[in-house]
């Protein structure tokens, strides 16, 4: 047990050693919809690979997943994965010193393992309590660490550098892991991994459309995670997401003083 | 009947004062923005409660889209800086071809909407008009946030932008055709052409 602890110890220092190497920040006064990606054509090299991975595994075994298994049953896998995963949110909350988020996934995580069946349904929902969604990449945030350049990661997906660092401690930083009277090693890890095939299976005229009908899938896929990502993180300021709203009509010109050659109103279906 | 009496004079004040103002000068309001998009939902979900075919339903949610939505303003924006080198008549064709490409794309994943629930929460307002918060409800899936952009710089009120969790439906968009124009070299009248076979 020791040596194979000191194995993920190593994996986490140099996955951290690696990304902080190329740590690098964004110029100054980026906003919400700029992208930051230095490392373009690294992405693209992973990304073409993720395609492959999706394309012949992931995809097929998602769309095999939500066949054969029952509606029901896979909405009680990915429960059970949100629910084993509370453990380790909660270390988050208390990181980002939040206790009163810590006791809301600590007490949720108690009852949907007790009254929800081992895990597989979430009565703590009914209680009204706010959401817990959390991670060690919002912990940084909140520590005040950048977002750092956008990154493609394999067989992950798209991230930040920040987020990055985030998904590799969160693969250990779960309680549960620790525990003597865990059910199998990394379970949160399989679990997390049921549970995103039962969204690509769910999902998946959706996410193909992303991934397989765009002109730029990588474009694609990179805008829609950075525009997600800084919305899960802006929660608590809503001023400041609300002034970077990019006003379509200032950027074309409908203002005919300022620009008096621009008039989309002018009537663009005359002639 | 005093009551009477009164519906009567608020009524003739009305007229009065509906023939008094020059037409679409109502003013744009947060109740307003709200029951655009509340309108918008009601009809979304008609066509989709309707039953009919997929060609059909798409060619009703194209009309829903130009109802509601500034189609003009949208398709320049995505168009980008493209917009300012194209003919009128160019821009008039894609505008045309746009709607039709973002009508198709956006009603087909309409079906996954089917027995959702859309709550109209609140709206404020923004530099060029309101912000429309919904919160959708899907079977099986946590809620999550939509929001509308509405204004009334076309003349009436109009959305003109919609955000799911954060994504810039319009910003991403300028970026799809922004990488189908790379595909082609610059070529608007290609896109055009084949803006009205995609989606």
């Amino acid at each position: 047990m020791p040596r194979r602890l000191r194995l993920k110890h190593l994996v986490v220092l140099s996955c951290m050693a690696v990304l902080s190497a190329c740590a690098s920040t964004p110029p100054e006064g980026a906003t919400r919809d700029d992208v930051f990606d230095p490392y373009e054509n690294n992405n693209r090299a992973i990304h073409k690979f993720n395609l492959g991975v999706d394309r012949f595994l992931f995809r097929p075994a998602s769309k095999g997943y939500v066949k054969i298994v029952p509606d029901p049953m896979v909405t009680s896998f990915s429960t059970f994965a949100e629910n084993i995963s509370l453990p380790g949110q909660a270390v988050d909350y208390l990181l980002q010193g939040n206790p009163k988020q810590m006791g809301n996934a600590l007490l949720r995580f108690v009852i949907n393992m007790t009254v929800g069946g081992f895990g597989l349904s979430a009565p703590a929902d009914e209680l009204n309590l706010p959401p817990v969604d959390t991670d060690f990449g919002e912990t940084l945030h909140v520590w005040g660490v950048g977002e750092g350049a956008y990154v493609e990661l394999p067989f992950y997906g798209p991230s930040t550098q920040r987020d990055a660092i985030g998904v590799v401690i969160n693969l250990f930083s779960n309680p549960i892991n620790f525990t003597p009277v865990r059910p199998a090693d990394n379970i949160g890890v399989y679990a997390e991994i049921v549970r995103r095939m039962g969204d690509r299976g769910r999902f998946s005229d959706t996410i193909d459309s992303i991934l397989y009908e765009s002109a730029d899938s990588y474009a694609q896929a990179r805008l829609i995670f950075l525009q997600n990502r800084r919305f899960e993180l802006a929660r608590d300021d809503e001023d400041a997401y609300l002034d970077l709203y990019s006003d379509p009509y200032a950027e074309t010109g409908t203002d005919p003083v300022r620009d008096p050659f621009l008039d989309p109103y002018e009537d663009p279906y005359a002639e | 009947m005093p009551n009477n009496e009164l519906n009567r004079r608020h009524f003739i004040a009305s007229g009065l004062a509906l023939a008094l103002l020059p037409l679409p000068a109502l003013a744009q309001t947060e109740a307003a923005a709200k029951a655009l998009v509340n309108s918008v939902v009601t009809d979304i979900n008609r066509v989709i409660d309707s039953g009919k075919s997929e060609k059909a339903m798409l060619r009703d949610f194209e009309k829903i889209f130009v109802r509601y939505g500034d189609v003009p303003i949208m398709a320049r924006y995505a168009l980008g800086a493209d917009a300012r080198t194209a003919s009128p008549a160019q821009l008039k064709q894609f505008t045309n071809a746009f709607q039709g490409y973002i009508s198709r794309k956006y009603g087909r994943r309409f079906r996954e909407f089917i027995g959702g629930e859309v709550n109209v929460r609140n709206a404020r307002k923004i530099k060029a008009g309101y912000e429309v918060r919904t919160l959708v409800k899907l079977r099986g899936s946590s809620p999550f946030d939509v929001t509308f952009l509405v204004s009334d710089k076309s003349g009436r009120d109009k959305f003109y932008n919609m955000f799911i969790e954060g994504v810039n439906l319009l910003l991403t968009e300028r970026t799809e055709i922004g990488a189908m124009l790379d595909a082609r070299k610059g070529n608007l009248d290609q896109l055009i052409k084949d803006l009205k076979k995609t989606g």
